[in-house]
């Protein structure tokens, strides 16, 4: 966990009293809704189809159980009682009422939770591995730099009224769990020949209406230097980002447009002027953050309990653990992933008594730490081996231990047109029939890892672009039609999928990925062949076939 | 359902009504003839030429305490005189969303 210093403490509490006056005068008619938007943007709120939605973060997606109360209190207490984990580790809620708003936002900063840097054009909440700090053979906890980067950059005047929107993750394995390659900036923590900590930087990465895959930038930036490159980077970006066209506005657009290599000198450029000043940062600064994570007080203990050992008579209990288990750094230890992928639920959701419970069992089993990952689950990264059993007991009881993850049930999902009113098609109806369809366990552990991703418009929050199996709603006629795509990926080796053909109707898309499970079930050379080394292998033309054969 | 966001040019096909969300709680609700916003879309006021409706958005933009956001959108009446939403996107957000939600707790 990180403990907030006093300076964090007044911020957030100095926000909460200044955007109190603020819908005050904006209820009053003091305020008009084009002067306050970019407030309450600036605080997490947007206006959606049916309310006002409020998105919260949750730096580096590491929650204490306090704060994961806070989370249930304001959705029972402000919203309809859930939540929703999105694939930025925040989390939003859907039906608040602005007039409520502020009593919500400072129950939230009570525990230290804000929800500054959510929305807007500004650098947008950093996010990291939801294992970072545990993960097996990870450089260092991804977290320490994720914290100097908030750190530096909240409320900072440069960063706050940039062209676009602009978001950083972080990763310290070679597994890449974050998605930096789809990020405006992918940081890849190594080390040097000489033992150095430092970043492979990634630049212009993002999804949307035109989708890249970050590019490296510079093979190795010190940890020393990394403000200042980061800084750099978006001088760069400011100077010569396209203001005047918000579908060009990105830093993609902008490197693809200049080219890596033109983008990468004039970063150097700038880089040089001001590496060697104050954003340079001394060591004791690192220290100092380092020094604030604390991490449990771990017991020596066995590689395989008794407890874990007569479990595994358990079926049930077996397919739970071989797909939400996952080793730790530390001998008798686990990260278990929370499966919010439950049949025929929505992706990501999460109710109040749900959140409650959970708060409880990793005060128990988790020494009190949450954390959120992209693919909204939850995971609980300190649970003893020992403990697994009665962990998944309570879970199963709580509807929180479907055994799908990285199945092909484990749907990433945006909100869609239920919600959003951007969106142009539903996305969840399309996952709870998906859900539906695969519920049969056996039957999902034999297609194996499969991802699929669903976005209801072309903004791409449900990281469509980069699904194994990718679904994008959109409307034709007045209709809604779902294009789909195959072969993405958002990890180490994240690449863009391909259009398979014509879009399909609402009820025709769930159909269509049968279909393409079928084919790769038929294709596949042997079972351990994974959908998307199927892919690799064969290209997208035999799902094309099988798919628009009968169509 | 193209976005609303993304309305440029005023031009409706068939009957319409203006919509926004009411700003102290953000529902749903639609401009009256009676030059006000009510969360029952059967007392919405409905315009049936771009005259018409630019003149009724022009009123409620200029209500802009009262709800924010208002754009045109269609609606279909019925031979018994009731109005219903023009597409998809408009059902939800006059009836909810297509889901079922979680319980309350």
């Amino acid at each position: 966990m990180y403990a907030y210093d006093e300076i964090d403490r007044t911020l957030v509490n100095e926000r909460v009293s200044e955007f109190r006056d603020q819908v005050k005068r904006r209820l009053s008619g003091e305020l008009t809704e084009d002067e306050f938007k970019i407030l309450r943007l600036q605080n997490g709120v947007y206006l959606q189809l049916h309310a006002y939605m409020f998105r919260v973060a949750i730096p580096y997606g590491t929650l204490a159980t306090n704060q994961l109360r806070a989370l249930a209190h304001v959705a029972r207490k402000y919203d309809r009682g859930y939540g929703h984990f999105t694939t930025r580790q925040n989390i939003q809620f859907n039906w608040i009422k602005l007039a409520e708003l502020p009593d919500a936002l400072e129950d939230l900063a009570k525990v230290g939770i804000h929800a500054m840097q959510t929305s807007g054009n500004n650098m947008r909440n950093v996010t990291s591995d939801q294992w970072a700090g545990v993960a097996p053979g990870e450089i260092e906890d991804p977290r320490i730099w994720s914290e100097l980067i908030r750190q530096h950059t909240t409320l900072h005047p440069e960063f706050s009224f940039l062209p676009r929107k602009f978001k950083i993750a972080i990763t310290a394995s070679d597994h890449d769990r974050a998605a930096i390659k789809i990020h405006d900036i992918g940081l890849r923590l190594i080390r040097n020949e000489k033992g150095e900590t430092g970043f492979e930087v990634l630049v212009g990465g993002g999804l949307g209406r035109t989708p890249f895959i970050a590019k490296t930038i510079k093979h190795f930036v010190h940890g020393r230097d990394i403000l200042s490159y980061i800084e750099a980077i978006l001088r760069v970006y400011n100077q010569y980002g396209r203001r005047d066209n918000i579908y060009k506005a990105r830093i993609k657009i902008l490197v693809h447009e200049l080219g890596i290599e033109k983008f990468s000198r004039e970063v150097e450029e700038e880089w040089q002027q001001i590496r060697n000043s104050s954003l340079q940062i001394d060591d004791e600064v690192i220290e100092d953050i380092r020094s604030r994570f604390t991490y449990p007080a771990y017991e020596k203990l066995p590689h395989m309990p008794d407890e874990l050992r007569q479990a595994a008579a358990d079926p049930d209990f077996e397919a739970w653990r071989k797909n939400s288990v996952a080793p730790h750094k530390v001998q008798g230890y686990s990260i278990v992933t929370i499966s919010l992928k439950p049949t025929g639920g929505p992706p990501g959701d999460a109710t109040a008594k749900q959140m409650d419970a959970l708060a409880d069992l990793a005060d128990q089993y988790s020494f009190g730490e949450i954390r959120v990952g992209h693919e909204q689950n939850l995971a609980l990264p300190h649970v003893a081996k020992r403990d697994l059993p009665a962990l998944w007991k309570a879970l199963d009881k709580l509807g929180l231990a479907t055994p799908n993850v990285n199945l092909i049930t484990d749907i990433i999902a945006c909100p869609g047109l239920d919600y959003c009113s951007l969106a142009n098609a539903r996305s969840i109806p399309i996952a709870q029939e998906l859900t539906r369809r695969f519920a049969n366990h056996e039957l999902a552990n034999l297609i194996g890892r499969l991802h699929i991703n669903i976005s209801g418009c072309i903004n791409a929050c449900g990281h469509h672009h980069v699904g194994h199996i990718g679904i994008l709603g959109v409307e034709k006629n007045g209709e809604e039609v779902y294009q789909i795509t195959i072969g993405g990926r958002a990890d180490e080796n994240a690449t863009l999928g391909t259009l398979i053909g014509p879009g399909v109707k609402f009820d025709e898309v769930a159909d269509v990925v049968e279909d393409v499970v079928e084919a790769y079930l038929a294709l596949r050379e042997r079972p351990e062949e994974l959908f998307m080394d199927t892919v690799k292998r064969l290209g997208v033309e035999p799902f094309k076939e099988r798919v628009y054969a009968t169509r | 359902m193209t976005s609303p966001l993304e309305q440029k040019k005023i031009r409706i096909a068939g009957p319409s009504v203006v919509t926004a969300n009411r700003t102290w709680d953000g529902i749903v609700v639609y401009r009256t003839a009676a030059r006000a916003w009510s969360a029952e879309l059967s007392e919405a006021a409905i315009v049936r030429n771009s005259e018409e409706a630019k003149a009724l958005l022009a009123e409620a933009v200029a209500d802009d305490v009262g709800a924010i956001g208002p754009y045109i959108a269609p609606v279909q009446i019925g031979a018994d005189g009731r109005i219903v939403p023009g597409n998809l996107r408009e059902q939800i957000r006059r009836t909810g969303v297509t889901i079922g939600q979680p319980a309350q707790v």
